[in-house]
């Protein structure tokens, strides 16, 4: 197995276009990544838009699981499309231009997707090549967790009781790993698997903010699992500050 | 210099070694010498040239699975170039073993379209094929799969499988497969596989067709494995995890392993024993326990358009009896669905959208759940029967056509698939049940009717052509889409009659009296003279 590591690993780092040697540890954790100093200290300050009337999310019978259904006050509906004063969540937005050559450190955050009340939360989430992802469970029942990648490997793996948790770790660049339950038809979530750090996700006011950056102009791209992805650029100034929006609209 | 020296040890070796040693040693040589690239090479020639000719029109020229023949099955032909696999000795997302590829085109798939190539292609060309299949996908440059370890399975016990059952409960295996296992689980309806095609839950009493193998190893081996590509996980958290132990999870494969019979032997005749006590009133009724069952199995409808190449009901259970004057018949069969059933409005509408051939659209709409239940109108001359498909213009059919909704069964006449006139005769009666994703229905008539030109009488002591077709409404099935039998024949047996217990008393009484009268007239002689 360990040889299966490098090989990926290797092919990591020529995917990266020499992102460095860091990206090449795959797998096996790496002191150096983990212990990299920021490139910079500016931030890009994002907002998403949504204009137009949000579509409604579908309901989710969740009648033969009770326990999910109890912590739902109504009825439970699935949030595809999360819309809050013209502000749109859950819209995964990452550097894909403009950063200085690697090594890139590690997000600081540990990324974990849990299942609770027979949903994923976060439905969207970011993680790093070789960075572990967390997937935990907190209901009392079974799920089955199935990444379903095309440029990476995918797993599928059952989760029959509160508590249990399961790390795996992407190689491979790739938007997005969608990940499903097939006890739950309805259960999604998706995993941007980055090769650098730079990616946030919108919070339900729409903001997200991306860190770490030297001054410079950068490319971005936005997803949405319903609308789709838009591009935009953004300048972060001397003053290590650089804002930017995205808007997607009911129509698109 | 191994090589040699393990021939030297045998009587060949030792005369090879003498004889020819520096030549062996030369050619041993010369075997290694080709790079694995060349070897490689040669194998993908090989292998694309019988890919080409067998496996491309399923699974695609360039392996995407996407063959001519795609939109007819389900599931359907494999896609390479993602190498996600479902049998395979590894950990789920792993890539498979050359040996578990290898298998899969040796056995086939069952319970699919895909069948074995063990006895059509050889050896080296099935090898060839494996590593042609291989490069599809990147994942398998350079990668040399591990199989995992299984152990060994503990001693079946009766306590062993009640554990195994209490668990399949505890790791919530029936949400898929159902409570008694026949894939009629609450989730099942919504089943997709990773390319969002629909997917069945494996039927666990139909254990022949298991893609993996009917074995407790090999069902231990999905437990542990998971089947990749489709909803099946991998348990092997859960052990490692100590939710449950590996002991407990080979207990779980045996009681699954303990829901199907081998796979039943086909007999053409359907024996109908005839019963001293009243014929079972229902198909609940114990006494059906008594009968063995034959077991008829089904296959896909693929003669008249539209053709029907997955379908639902792979074969029936079938028993009989009667008592002199009736006729029983109860025919069981897996069906996850009492059709129509909202809760299947998904899947058919999947099933429609997976199997959009050039035969015309597969109904969105549910139909009743089918059994046709046939036999030759006029008693067959010879060994010539009506057409298989319900007959024909010139030798029709009598035919018993149940339908879920109305539950109800009509007697008539049929010249072909599709082609039935009812009759209003009121000979047959019925009675379905259904429960756990399987259907019981019952019919009973009378052998003598009032009018034999339209409901032929059921002669005793006579195989009478006998004859099914099944359909799944819930699974875009109707009365050409589903599955059909060949022509088997059922037999009424003859009642004992009297004569075999007299017969042999009187031989006895004969015999005895003959005997004595050659001893009453030795000894008159001998006391004569």
């Amino acid at each position: 197995m360990r040889a299966a590591w490098l090989v990926i690993g290797t092919m990591t780092a020529v995917g990266c276009g020499g992102g460095g040697e860091q990206a090449a540890s795959g797998g096996g954790e790496s002191a150096t990544q983990a212990t990299l100093a920021p490139l910079g200290t500016g931030t890009i300050s994002g907002m998403v838009m949504f204009t137009g009337t949000a579509p409604a999310n579908p309901a989710i019978d969740m009648r033969e699981e009770p326990h999910c259904a109890a912590m739902y006050g109504g009825q439970p509906t699935d949030p595809v499309v999360v819309v809050k004063d013209g502000h749109l969540a859950n819209v995964f937005v990452r550097v894909t231009g403009g950063l200085p050559a690697g090594p890139y450190p590690r997000p600081a955050a540990a990324p974990k997707v849990d299942q609770v009340g027979c949903l994923y939360h976060p439905r969207v989430l970011g993680v790093m090549t070789g960075q572990a992802l967390t997937i935990a469970n907190s209901d009392s029942l079974l799920h089955n967790i199935k990444a379903v990648p095309t440029t990476n490997r995918g797993f599928n793996v059952s989760q029959p009781r509160a508590g249990m948790t399961r790390e795996h770790v992407f190689n491979q660049a790739e938007i997005m790993v969608p990940l499903e339950c097939n006890v739950h038809g309805w259960m999604k979530a998706y995993v941007g698997v980055v090769d650098h750090p730079y990616f946030a996700v919108s919070s339900e006011s729409g903001t997200f903010s991306i860190g770490g950056l030297p001054p410079g102009t950068y490319q971005l791209e936005a997803w949405h699992e319903r609308f789709g992805t838009k591009t935009g650029e953004v300048t972060i100034g001397a003053d290590g500050k650089g804002t930017v929006s995205f808007t997607y609209a009911a129509t698109s | 210099m191994n090589r040699g020296s393990a021939l030297r040890g045998t009587r060949f070796g030792r005369l090879a070694w003498r004889r020819g040693g520096v030549m062996l040693l030369v050619l041993a040589g010369s075997a290694m010498l080709p790079t694995p690239e060349r070897l490689a090479a040669q194998d993908l020639t090989r292998g694309k040239a019988v890919y080409d000719r067998w496996c491309a029109g399923c699974h695609g020229e360039t392996g995407a699975g996407d063959g001519e023949a795609m939109t007819y099955m389900l599931p359907r032909p494999r896609d390479f170039t993602r190498a996600v696999y479902q049998v395979r000795t590894t950990a789920t997302g792993g890539l498979p073993t050359d040996a578990d590829l290898m298998r899969v085109v040796d056995e086939g798939m069952p319970g699919t379209t895909m069948p074995g190539w063990r006895t059509r292609l050889s050896e080296p060309e099935r090898r060839d094929v494996v590593a042609y299949i291989k490069s599809f996908s990147r994942f398998f440059e350079g990668e040399t799969p591990t199989p995992l370890e299984f152990g060994k399975a503990p001693r079946v016990t009766a306590e062993g499988l009640a554990e195994g059952e209490r668990w399949y409960r505890e790791l919530e295996c029936f949400k898929c497969h159902g409570d008694a296992g026949r894939g009629d689980g609450s989730s099942a309806p919504t089943l997709t596989d990773d390319w969002d095609q629909p997917i069945r839950a494996a039927d666990l009493t139909r254990a022949w067709n298991f893609n993996g193998g009917a074995s407790v190893e090999q069902v231990y081996r999905r437990l542990q494995t998971g089947l990749d590509g489709t909803p099946m996980p991998s348990f092997s958290d859960a052990v490692e995890g100590e939710i449950l132990t590996a002991e407990q999870l080979w207990r779980v494969a045996q009681w699954v392993h303990s829901l199907s019979p081998e796979r039943p032997a086909v007999r053409e005749v359907i024996r109908a024993p005839r019963l001293e006590g009243a014929i079972p009133a229902g198909p609940g009724d114990s006494a059906w326990a008594a009968i063995p069952p034959a077991w008829v199995p089904l296959v896909g409808q693929i003669v008249i358009k539209p053709r029907w190449f997955a379908p639902r009901v792979d074969g029936l259970w079938v028993r009989a009896a009667h008592d002199g004057q009736t006729l029983a018949v109860l025919i069981a069969w897996s069906d996850p669905s009492r059709s129509p059933d909202a809760a299947w409005q998904e899947w058919i509408e999947r099933v429609a959208g997976a199997l959009t051939d050039a035969d015309g659209p597969v109904p969105t709409t549910q139909g009743p759940d089918r059994l046709h239940v046939q036999f030759p109108l006029r008693p067959p001359e010879g060994l010539e029967r009506p057409y298989f498909l319900g007959g024909d213009p010139r030798r029709p059919t009598y035919q018993w056509q149940w339908t879920s909704v109305p539950d109800a069964v009509q007697e008539g006449r049929g010249t072909g698939l599709g082609a039935f006139t009812a009759v209003p005769t009121t000979a047959v009666r019925h009675a379905a049940e259904f429960g756990d994703g399987e259907w019981r229905v019952q019919f009973t008539r009378s052998l003598l009717t009032a009018d034999t030109a339209a409901a032929p009488a059921f002669p005793v002591g006579e195989a009478v052509p006998m004859a099914f077709y099944a359909a799944d409404g819930s699974d875009g099935e109707d009365e050409r889409r589903g599955a059909v039998s060949a022509w088997y024949a059922i037999y009424l047996d003859v009642p004992t009659p009297p004569r075999v217990y007299v017969a042999p008393v009187l031989a006895v009484l004969v015999t005895a009296g003959l005997g004595g009268l050659v001893v009453v007239r030795a000894q008159r002689r001998a006391r004569s003279t």
